[in-house]
């Protein structure tokens, strides 16, 4: 059923919200505060009782996938269980209440925590220092991307080329565009790594940087790292990880091992915060060596048994206001002393060790384009079922019918009609062998009745939404 | 903690079907050379009774409050916020989601994005709305690429009175390409648009703050009738978007792009974060916004339906060729302001504004009454205002903690030459008895 927008549900002259009446000289405004600058009205908020609002967002809600109530295996986004002691944690009054400016001797213990929770990033990356600081994974792109111009300005070298892979996330390219570099992509090659006769082609004295995903989108361990690491480094490149698939990794290798000089990290992802329906997430950046001095934001160190803030020497500035998503980092600090070395350890080995029974299962039903021991993810491909007429984008919203998520669709761009999975380790094994019965019972539903596939979803609170519609016909606003 | 739910068994059972002996087995294909084969050396695991522990310790290492006085802002703030709004962003249908690319299974998240967007057209007074970035600094800074895309030229001016944070933030941003900021200086307070004239023909952007970083009401009008005669983009700042309950919007004031910290509508101060960014435009520009923007359409049974649209703006379809690398944003510190606004409605927003505006000018009316304080700047102001004080404002601060009250922002923390200024900020949250405490304390303290 159609919810009304809570502004359709406004009905003027509702009782309103109540404040407390100070004994405050009621006129006063109207002689300090000139007339040009007052509003003659409100602004055009609803009118709703408690009970309105209460109702309409529960409503919502119930209209929504989430991994509360689904499987959400969906590629490169990590969709794990998120652990209720980090909200309650991050709701503590001594965190949620505390003012940025509150002064060092005031907020030790966010202090403590946010040193600790660096420390602990470098030991699971092997890199040398944190900045908390990006708000989201693209932001700690962007971050990096700032430091590796501003460390080849100060070297003098006048390198204004990125390169990035085929299968790379969109965000890298975007990232590195708005950092006022050019963009060369790199091939991969038939075993899914990237293809070294052309990385060496690419390479040159203008190349900054290549920017890589580790476990790759299509969830392959870069078998390649070894050399790839040699001639980036050779031709006088930096090496950037993006940490959206950390969580094949953890205590297995590490991107600072691997001879990275920068990554991000995707707190919302590899550690247990939740995604919020698109944020707020957290994308902190770590460095190697010299590069440390140019992240964002003071370095935390001890000085007479308090935690302060150093300006960093050479640092790029910062990227966003105070020092980055606290109430995220709180969650993130929670999951890993939860978890301790040997939890996160077992929950790469799970996250593989699903990933990879899913696969198996599946890949008689849909093509595996790559024929290897996967990681965290894969990526099938729906060509098979494209010749008989039904895409990618029909299966993910058949399989909406069945209860689960669906899988991201047509990502990465070098698979015809992608299908990448991703289960994480929390889902236990009833849940994936029901997802594996779903996507083979719509294996067979595209050779015995196509039409009930490239028709759904049928079971969701709305049937296929007209995108190209919404496009052709803005409606962004509702009053 | 331990949130693995396989068996002994099931794990067997999953290694068969997939052909493996063990698991270490299945990461056969990392090199020797960069397995890790030591174990990291990180503190635990701790069950969930020991995390609460450590938490509920380290939290009560901060003071957050002064019990007795509270009295800081600049840029986030200590606003009422009805217990319903955290009721509504506990429930896991909300934080557990992702972005909602899959339109079919998000109708709840989509449809109250298109609500926020509705709610920042309606608090701007401006045509269209994303669904939030990530802060309020980083907003400015895509407002500015919108501008150099808009307008075909590269320099951002910036009055002196926008939050120190959010300028160098823009700075940071625009390091990448050969875009100029340049700064507007402020004139006892306010924007001074006169000593920079020459300077308009190239400018892509000007961009003001009101209230400003000192709390004074900048005449945006004014200010936004020049850009728009000299064809630059008027962007506004708003660091506290509750003032908008009482002060006039920015579109009302001839604004192109309004930006600001969402926080301030429903959200705790949170050590900074999360809160969230807001961009607003005229409809000319919405192309040019940056990150997700939610539709209303329908489904293909004619009911209505929401969808993220206009992705050809962003960087998961045209990569290099996007409007802005965003990607993931605030989506759930949004639903929290768009909860708090349908809460507050117009007249509970304009009460909560034009108290704090009150109590601030009575405050600043005590603290001036003072010998050796007054007004740093005599214009008018709203909820903060900076006042000079007779001794350094940091040693202020730290006898008012002895009296259980956090004092003000010493401005010297961002403006070395203010050394003896301090900004002051009053919500609906203050008490009259806060004032009170807080003047008769500075009055012994300066005594």
């Amino acid at each position: 059923m159609d919810e009304k927008t809570i502004f359709e549900l406004s009905r003027p002259g509702t009782p309103e919200i109540q404040m407390p009446e100070h004994d405050v000289p009621e006129m006063i405004l109207d002689e300090v505060i000139p007339e040009k600058f007052i509003a003659p009205l409100p602004p055009p908020m609803p009118e709703v009782s408690e009970l309105d609002v209460i109702r309409h967002f529960t409503r919502l809600s119930n209209k929504n996938f989430n991994v509360d109530a689904n499987f959400y295996p969906l590629g490169s986004c990590t969709m794990k269980y998120n652990p209720r002691v980090g909200e309650w944690a991050s709701r503590l009054h001594g965190f949620a209440g505390l003012h940025p400016y509150a002064g060092y001797e005031n907020s030790q213990g966010a202090l403590k925590l946010m040193e600790e929770l660096s420390e602990d990033l470098c030991e699971i990356t092997g890199m040398d220092g944190f900045t908390l600081q990006p708000a989201a994974g693209a932001h700690g792109e962007l971050t990096a991307l700032l430091i590796t111009r501003a460390w080849f300005k100060d070297k003098g070298e006048d390198r204004d080329i990125i390169l990035v892979p085929d299968t790379s996330h969109g965000t890298n390219p975007a990232s590195a565009a708005m950092a006022g570099f050019n963009i060369r992509q790199v091939k991969s090659d038939g075993y899914g790594n990237i293809d070294i006769g052309d990385l060496k082609s690419k390479l040159d004295d203008k190349v900054a940087c290549l920017m890589l995903t580790n476990p790759s989108t299509l969830g392959l361990f870069e078998t390649g790292i070894e050399k790839v690491e040699s001639l980036v480094h050779k031709a006088g490149g930096l090496l950037y990880y993006d940490g959206a698939n950390l969580n094949a990794l953890m205590g297995k290798s590490r991107p600072g091992d691997m001879g990275f000089d920068l990554v991000h990290l995707n707190l919302h992802k590899t550690f247990a915060t939740p995604h919020g329906g698109g944020g707020p997430g957290s994308g902190p950046v770590g460095a190697l060596g010299p590069l440390v001095d140019y992240l964002p934001g003071d370095e935390l160190v001890d000085e007479d048994g308090l935690t302060v803030m150093k300006p960093r020497t050479r640092s790029i500035g910062r990227v966003r206001s105070f020092y980055g998503n606290f109430g995220v980092l709180v969650k993130a600090y929670v999951y890993i002393r939860g978890l301790g070395a040997e939890g996160l350890v077992r929950a790469s080995e799970c996250a593989v060790l699903s990933a990879n029974y899913l696969a198996t299962r599946l890949k008689e039903a849909f093509d595996l384009p790559f024929k290897r021991r996967c990681m965290h993810e894969f990526v099938l491909s729906a060509s098979r079922q494209k010749k008989l007429g039904v895409s990618a984008m029909d299966i993910a919203k058949r399989i909406l019918d069945f209860g689960f998520h669906a899988p991201t669709v047509y990502f990465p761009l070098i698979v015809p009609e992608a299908l990448m999975i991703e289960p994480t380790e929390t889902e236990n094994k009833q849940t994936m062998d029901a997802f594996c019965e779903a996507l083979l019972a719509i294996a067979r539903e595209v050779e015995e009745n196509p039409e009930i596939v490239k028709s759904a979803p049928h079971n969701t609170p709305v049937s296929r939404v007209d995108e190209a519609g919404a496009a052709r016909k803005l409606m962004l606003c509702g009053i | 903690m331990n949130y693995l739910p396989h068996t002994g068994a099931e794990i067997k059972e999953m290694l068969e079907v997939v052909g493996a002996e063990s698991v270490e087995e299945l990461f056969c294909d990392i090199p020797h050379g960069v397995r890790l084969y030591d174990d990291l050396s990180l503190p635990g695991p701790l069950s969930e009774f020991e995390i609460q522990e450590l938490m509920q310790s380290l939290s009560r290492q901060n003071r957050p409050d002064g019990e007795n006085g509270f009295f800081l802002g600049a840029g986030a703030y200590r606003h009422f916020i009805p217990a319903a709004v955290d009721s509504i962003i506990s429930r896991g249908e909300f934080f557990t989601a992702y972005t909602p690319y899959q339109a079919e299974a998000s109708q709840g998240t989509l449809q109250a994005i298109f609500e926020f967007q509705t709610a920042v057209s309606g608090l701007t007074g401006l045509d269209v709305a994303n669904a939030s970035l990530y802060d309020g600094a980083s907003s400015l800074a895509e407002a500015a690429q919108m501008a150099v895309m808009a307008k075909g030229k590269k320099l951002i001016m910036v009055s002196e009175g926008v939050h120190p944070e959010y300028l160098q933030t823009l700075k940071t941003y625009l390091a990448g390409k050969d875009y100029l900021v340049e700064m507007i200086p402020l004139n006892e307070g306010l924007t001074d648009l006169d000593q920079v004239k020459d300077r308009f023909p190239e400018a892509a952007a000007v961009a003001v703050q009101n209230p400003n970083f000192f709390g004074c009401l900048e005449d945006l009008s004014a200010i936004f009738n020049v850009t728009k005669e000299k064809g630059a983009l008027g962007i506004a700042v708003i660091s506290d978007p509750v003032t908008l309950g009482f002060l006039r919007s920015p579109g009302e004031s001839g604004c192109d792009v309004a930006v600001g910290e969402g926080q301030p509508l429903g959200l705790p101060m949170s050590f900074g974060g999360p809160g969230f960014g807001f961009v607003a435009a005229r409809a000319e520009h919405t192309r040019r916004l940056p990150g997700r923007i939610v539709g209303r359409t329908a489904d293909k049974d004619g009911r209505v339906a929401y969808c993220l649209t206009l992705q050809t703006r962003e960087q998961h379809i045209r990569r290099e060729k996007a409007a802005s690398n965003i990607c993931t944003n605030q989506a759930l510190a949004a639903l929290a302001a768009t909860v708090y606004l349908s809460l507050m409605g117009p007249y509970g927003l304009r009460k909560a504004a034009e108290l704090s505006a009150r109590l601030a000018h009575l405050a600043a009316h005590r603290i001036c009454d003072i010998p050796g304080f007054s007004l740093l700047f005599d214009r008018p102001f709203f909820h903060e205002f900076a006042v000079r004080c007779p001794k350094d404002p940091a040693v202020l601060n730290g006898k008012l903690r002895d009296y259980g009250i956090a004092g003000g922002l010493p401005l010297k923390r961002f403006y070395p030459a203010m050394e003896d200024a301090m900004l002051f900020t009053l919500t609906e949250c203050n008490r009259p008895e806060e004032i009170d405490r807080l003047a008769s304390a500075l009055r012994e303290i300066t005594a």
